[in-house]
């Protein structure tokens, strides 16, 4: 288990010293983000009241669209110059490239989430009412979409398809976490009455069952 | 027990037979040069041996493991060289070799101490070392790629064409690591189509052509 | 070049040709119970004494219900078949769950069809965003369009098979919980306030419904049995291509061996 760990917290921390080299994060995908606040602003041409309603749906649109790009990435950076077969050659256990792959793609989400929260106060008029939720909710749903896009990322690589293979695959799967995340919100942000712990729930059994059968899966899928 | 030991293994790339039918023993500290023409299936061999092609039929076995029911076990003792860099182009050369050894299973202390012995081996400037891979040629890189194999200390090393694209002092390296390889007791296959480089290693030249072994100057009678 | 050395020109065979006559048979006699024998839906509402209920559009019912029915049976065995494929390892595994897939696919989007068509004039809308089952077939139908997108992808056979299977095991996986969070989502459902609760399903109408179920069964086991003859002729004609390409690589080899002995390697 220990080698597991450090298995993938080796991983994990390759992937997130590229990103901290290359600024794909920060130059590309983050105002990716807030251009898709802004373009929901033009499109819905509410007022902010409207906005405001809305926000947490738009929010978590706009996280599901940095997702797919994150995952992009993460499966780029190991198929460029064959990098991914020299995973193989090492020898290092598929479930610790997953758990780290899945990690460093979690810290980049959360760096976002932080980024959109925000957006939504500046651009919608939104408040956080409930710290402690919307961080929980925020925390959770972005490991169930890690691990989730880690699997989905592997499952479209390889094929030359990638870029418009992953987005059908993925999101018709993320649909009760999009549904539960932005309930979550709603009530964290006081957009609505809902029980948003409840949702955080389900959000949570989601990204365990994400995680686990990732980690199970991915040995197979990487393989030849 | 010899270190590759192939009897008629027929290996696919989705419908093709790379391979049809090849066989092939290697007994180790070996030094065997596969020649042949482009498409014969030389690279699909060393894969194969690298326990990254399945074979489709026949016997495979290398250092022991029996290709057929299980790749993995044989990788983390075998270096692969294959046709791209294998190096993650925003890092570092000394990252990369750092990485790829701790990959492999050694130790970061260990790791280091033995990148710092095998990039200096393969020539590479200190200077390039902190720059991002990216920054380099492709010869540094090849060399580059060779230094974080050469970490690991393998008992095969698998080269597709290691020469490939570089100076002249680039093949120097590539014929020095390959010499040490041999001088520490390891099997060397070396795919290359310059033949008279690898010949001064007095190999052992199998020929490769249409997916089968066709020609062999060495291995048992 | 190689053709299949099959004799088989079709997939059809005695067996699934006389299904295909009873099920043609049977669907003609459910489109006749639906559309001519069963009675439309009216009643008389108790104060106003006007006719109400669902007229004529009562009868998608005896198609969109059994279709319904099927498409969770086809992703059942979808589901089933891609389990048995990453235990077993074999083609026949791979093969069912493709075809299952694709059948049922096809049932799922006439599903949405007939539902939307049926709904128009019941609940005067052609969608509805808070009705669970509609939600839940909806992403079930995008879920399998993903798998049949993989499937068409130009991978390694085994490499797509392996993968489609746990698309295929993700996506059922996946089902209950966008089932239970469109349920928490939205309680109220136009499926339960409505249709088939306020229905009388009895006699000449129960009959056509159990007509529907029998007839839409043999319509997927005939299109099942196709497509999986399809699926497997394929496979077959895929292994005489490797099998003849052996062959040519070998003649290959002979060939470049006299020019290699001649000295002509590059």
């Amino acid at each position: 288990m220990k080698s597991l760990l450090s298995e993938a917290w080796l991983v994990a921390s390759k992937d997130l010293r590229i990103e901290a080299r290359s600024r794909v994060l920060t130059n590309q995908v983050a105002p990716f983000a807030v251009l898709v606040l802004v373009l929901f602003g033009f499109a819905l041409d509410a007022d902010q009241r409207t906005l405001r309603m809305f926000a947490p749906g738009l929010f978590w649109v706009a996280v599901l669209l940095c997702l797919l790009l994150a995952v992009q990435r993460s499966s780029a950076v190991e198929s460029a110059d064959d990098a991914a077969t020299g995973l193989r050659m090492a020898g290092l256990a598929p479930a610790a490239v997953f758990l780290g792959k899945s990690a460093a793609i979690l810290v980049q989400l959360l760096v976002l989430e932080l980024l959109l929260t925000a957006g939504i106060i500046v651009f919608y008029g939104s408040s956080v009412k409930n710290l402690f939720l919307w961080l929980i909710a925020g925390l959770v749903t972005a490991l169930a979409v890690a691990a989730t896009g880690t699997l989905y990322g592997a499952l479209a690589s390889g094929l030359g398809v990638r870029e418009t293979l992953l987005p059908i695959l993925l999101l018709p799967v993320l649909a009760p976490v999009l549904i539960g995340a932005t309930r979550a919100y709603d009530d964290a942000l006081g957009a609505a009455a809902v029980d948003g712990w409840a949702w955080t729930g389900l959000l949570a059994m989601f990204a365990v069952v994400a995680s686990t059968l990732g980690a199970l899966a991915y040995g197979a899928l990487v393989e030849d | 027990m010899p270190v590759i030991q192939l009897c008629d293994v027929v290996a696919l790339l989705g419908r093709f037979p790379a391979l049809a039918g090849a066989s092939l023993s290697v007994e180790a500290g070996e030094t065997v040069l596969l020649q042949g023409p482009n498409g014969a299936g030389k690279t699909t061999l060393l894969r194969l041996c690298a326990g990254l092609v399945r074979p489709e039929s026949g016997q495979a076995q290398v250092l022991g493991h029996d290709l057929s029911v299980d790749g993995r076990a044989v990788r983390r003792q075998v270096a692969m060289l294959g046709h791209a860099t294998g190096l993650y182009e925003d890092l570092s050369v000394a990252e990369n070799v750092s990485f790829w050894a701790q990959a492999a299973g050694l130790d970061k202390s260990l790791a280091a101490q033995r990148a710092t012995g095998a990039l200096a081996r393969m020539g590479l400037d200190e200077r390039l070392l902190s720059l991002p891979v990216s920054r380099l040629s492709a010869g540094q890189r090849r060399r580059a790629s060779l230094a974080a194999l050469a970490v690991r200390r393998p008992q095969l090393w698998l080269l597709d064409e290691p020469h490939a694209g570089l100076d002249q002092t680039g093949r120097n390296v590539v014929d020095e690591l390959i010499s040490d390889a041999v001088a520490a007791g390891a099997t060397v296959l070396v795919a290359s189509h310059e033949l008279d480089r690898v010949r001064s290693l007095n190999p052992r030249v199998v020929t490769v052509a249409g997916g089968l072994v066709v020609k062999d100057t060495g291995g048992p009678k | 070049m190689t053709n299949p050395t099959s004799s088989v020109a079709t997939t059809g065979s005695p067996g699934s040709r006389a299904l295909g006559l009873a099920t043609l048979l049977g669907l003609v006699g459910l489109l006749v119970l639906a559309f001519v024998l069963t009675e439309p839906d009216v009643r008389i509402h108790p104060s106003t004494g006007q006719e109400i209920g669902q007229f004529d559009a009562v009868r998608l019912l005896y198609l969109h219900v059994p279709m319904a029915v099927i498409t969770y049976v086809a992703y059942s065995l979808a589901a089933f078949a891609s389990a048995g494929y990453l235990i077993k390892r074999t083609p026949w595994w791979d093969v069912t769950a493709h075809a299952a897939a694709e059948v049922g696919t096809v049932f799922c989007f006439l599903v949405l069809v007939t539902g939307s068509i049926w709904g128009r004039p019941v609940w005067n809308t052609w969608w509805e965003w808070g009705d669970v089952r509609l939600m839940t077939t909806l992403i079930l139908f995008l879920m399998f369009v993903g798998y049949l997108a993989l499937r068409r992808t130009a991978a390694d056979p085994r490499v797509q098979a392996r993968r489609a299977a746990v698309v295929a095991l993700v996506a059922i996986v996946d089902l209950p919980l966008v089932n239970r969070s469109v349920e928490w989502w939205e309680n109220r459902t136009l499926h339960q306030k409505s249709t088939l609760g306020e229905l009388k399903i009895e006699d000449l109408t129960l009959f056509t419904l159990m007509i529907g179920f029998l007839v839409f069964l043999m319509v997927f086991a005939w299109l099942l049995l196709h497509r999986f003859r399809v699926g497997w002729l394929t496979l077959a004609a895929g292994e005489h291509q490797v099998a003849a390409a052996i062959k040519e690589r070998r003649a290959e080899a002979d060939g470049s061996e006299v020019a290699s002995a001649v000295g002509e390697t590059s």
